[in-house]
């Protein structure tokens, strides 16, 4: 699993780096930032989905 | 005053009007009626103004920056006038491209790891509310008037560095500007007693006394410049407004619909107990079924060929934005008018699409979140007082939530 954050389309919602702190963080103005490269390690896939399914901006996607 | 009284409604489709106190009491339902028979509801009254209920539409035109101005963000009889693309109160009110440089300044202030620092303050307020509230062993409590609405007051007064008393203050301006949009123009009220002459008051104190090193949002705006020169008067006083404006009611609103909910569920209210881990959905999940703020937009100048869901508009029409309608959408959500507090699957707009999502969401959500666990831990087990849940009031206008909330305390802790 590949996870991928489109960063002009996040509006810094803050609903990735709340649900998945493993996979994503915040930077100083809210926006999110992507924690991990390559592949997502199996333990995190639930919640790389579950930063996906509640983006607003529909701004992070995930190839599998 | 100006028209408050403005004649009822009969046709929500053609004739709404959202500062009605039917509209008030029964807006889920009017959504749900307009979803069905006409998704693009229109009124002649405030001018001219569109209400589209679906989620679809709701979200295009908040992403649409270039057909809808942000310039009036409060429907009234009044449009503003030549104020684009700055607005009265940036960011809020501001269009590209200047306001992405208004809301660059303040997203700092209000990105996590800044709000963070205000939860025990958050958590210390409605610690001292629930203390003064239980005191006298009354079994019927406010739980808007007397808890709910303090919280973000206080925090609001903390953050900006001016005294916790003014907080009156701040219910009076909101009130004429949210419930009774349109009131409080000339004529109407002492200048003294406007929002206008408190903020220039707050800016001139904060120059003539200044606090360096403070880290309140007063002196941060003071000591900010954009492109090497400092904020000018208008736009620091105008956005201390916004603070001011969008940052009580709307979270008071939330903590109160959300009490409102779990004063009539049981099964919610041990669920949160039981299961901590919940927390972290319930609260998205709460903002969903009771998104507090409705948005608006203006058709802008010059647009000829704007639309909402195949309904042509004109220029300088306005456009709300009801977010909670919009969550509220089976199209966009499953089981959308049932309350699931660990929703795994939750795109909800409580606080806005786009470029102009809510700068305060991070706060909000700490506030409302706070605000539950504090209440949870005192008083586990509660019901609404009224046999009738309909006898809660509901605040009218743009931002919807419970002003009256009678709530009968059926358990309560002492502090841990």
């Amino acid at each position: 699993m590949q996870l991928k954050l489109d960063s002009e389309a996040c509006q810094g919602h803050g609903r990735c780096y709340s649900l998945a702190p493993d996979l994503f963080d915040s930077d100083d103005e809210g926006y999110a930032v992507l924690k991990v490269t390559g592949d997502v390690p199996d333990a995190l896939h639930d919640a790389a989905r579950l930063a996906a399914d509640n983006c607003p901006e529909f701004a992070i996607t995930i190839e599998e | 005053m100006t028209d408050t009284t403005r004649p009822p409604v009969t046709d929500w489709a053609t004739d709404f009007d959202h500062t009605r106190p039917e509209y008030a009491e029964s807006a889920p339902e009017i959504w749900e009626q307009l979803r069905n028979e006409c998704p693009v509801a229109h009124t002649d009254r405030f001018g001219g103004a569109w209400l589209p209920v679906r989620h679809e539409d709701v979200a295009a035109i908040a992403r649409d920056t270039e057909h809808f101005s942000s310039e009036g963000v409060i429907v009234n009889d009044f449009r503003p006038v030549d104020l684009a693309p700055i607005g009265y109160a940036p960011p809020i009110t501001s269009d590209p491209p200047f306001h992405q440089v208004a809301r660059r300044l303040l997203l700092p202030a209000f990105a996590p790891k800044q709000i963070d620092r205000w939860e025990p303050v958050a958590r210390a307020t409605c610690q001292e509310l629930l203390d003064e509230l239980l005191a006298d062993g009354a079994d019927v409590v406010d739980a808007a008037a007397q808890y709910a609405q303090h919280i973000p007051v206080r925090v609001i007064a903390d953050m900006l560095g001016v005294p916790r008393e003014d907080g009156d203050k701040f219910r009076t301006f909101i009130h004429r500007i949210l419930e009774v949009p349109g009131s409080g123009g000339p004529g109407e009220i002492e200048y003294e007693d406007t929002l206008d002459y408190y903020l220039d008051e707050a800016v001139k104190e904060r120059r003539a006394n200044p606090r360096p090193g403070s880290d309140d949002l007063i002196t941060y705006l003071i000591e900010a410049d954009l492109d090497g020169e400092p904020l000018t008067d208008d736009h620091i006083t105008g956005t201390i407004g916004l603070l001011i404006i969008a940052g009580i009611d709307t979270t008071w609103s939330a903590i109160g619909s959300s009490l409102w909910h779990l004063a009539q569920r049981p099964d919610h209210r041990r669920q949160l107990v039981e299961d901590p881990d919940v927390m972290v959905f319930a609260v998205e999940e709460l903002l969903r079924a009771y998104a507090p703020v409705t948005m608006a937009r203006i058709v802008a100048e010059g647009v000829t060929d704007a639309e909402i869901g195949g309904c042509p508009v004109k220029e300088r029409d306005w456009v709300l934005l009801p977010f909670p309608a919009a969550n509220l959408d089976p199209e966009a959500f499953e089981d959308a008018d049932q309350v699931i507090l660990d929703r795994q699957r939750n795109r909800h707009l409580a606080f806005g699409v786009g470029i102009h999502r809510c700068i305060g969401s991070n706060l909000a959500r700490m506030e409302l979140r706070v605000g539950i666990e504090e209440w949870m831990k005192r008083i586990p087990d509660f019901e609404l007082a009224a046999d009738d849940p309909d006898a809660v009031r509901w605040s009218t206008g743009q931002v919807r939530g419970p002003r009256e909330l009678p709530i009968r305390l059926l358990s309560t802790n002492e502090v841990a």
